[in-house]
């Protein structure tokens, strides 16, 4: 289960050298994204997700707006 | 693992950089005017529009503490009885716009709905600054 968590705390992790999670469709990562983040979309996360990320870093999910 | 619930929305609703080829056109935070005035509720008008027009401006964005727009003097508005508190003379709950907003999308809003100005906020209402007309190429 992830934990939400909020812009600030993201900053602090991204600072800490996590991994952002953009998991929208391709095409709209291509037009923007977060600085740094890497492309997982949903439909590809359970099968890309354990060669795609390092397990010893924090991971940070973000999509357009869940909330 | 950790979700970003809020996403890339508010993460540019607050104006932060972000990637990827959209953000190569401008956009209004390449151009909002950051140093327009600013007064609160309880302020005199006439002191207010002394510091407005002093400073070069015939705006003046009305905030909270917490830098929350809560409303705008225009040209109008200023030249109200100096008397009156901003609160009276204020033009409650103005339109705002995001810094993410486009350039272009935005000259033809203002065209569109014939604005002077507008602020352009955080996405929890923070002013960022004042666009005007000439700021987005309207002349």
């Amino acid at each position: 289960m992830a934990r939400e968590i909020n812009r600030e705390q993201v900053r602090r992790l991204m600072d800490e050298g996590a991994q952002i999670i953009d998991v929208l469709p391709a095409r709209e990562y291509g037009e923007e994204h977060l600085p740094g983040a890497i492309n997982l979309p949903l439909r590809r996360i359970e099968t890309e997700a354990v060669s795609a990320l390092d397990p010893r870093r924090s991971i940070v999910v973000y999509c357009a707006d869940s909330a | 693992m950790y979700d970003y619930r809020t996403g890339i929305q508010d993460w540019r609703g607050a104006g932060l950089p972000t990637e990827g080829t959209n953000t190569q056109r401008p956009r209004l935070v390449d151009v909002v005017r950051r140093d327009v005035p600013t007064c609160s509720l309880d302020e005199r008008l006439g002191d207010v529009r002394d510091r407005a027009l002093a400073a070069g401006w015939d705006t003046c964005v009305v905030v909270s503490q917490r830098q929350v727009v809560l409303g705008l003097l225009r040209a109008k508005e200023l030249h109200a009885d100096p008397d009156l508190p901003v609160e009276r003379a204020m033009r409650p709950g103005p339109s705002t716009y995001r810094p993410y907003v486009g350039v272009e999308e935005m000259r033809q809003i203002m065209t569109e709905r014939n604005m002077e100005s507008s602020p352009v906020t955080t996405s929890n209402g923070q002013l960022v600054g004042l666009v005007r007309r000439q700021d987005v190429g309207i002349r």
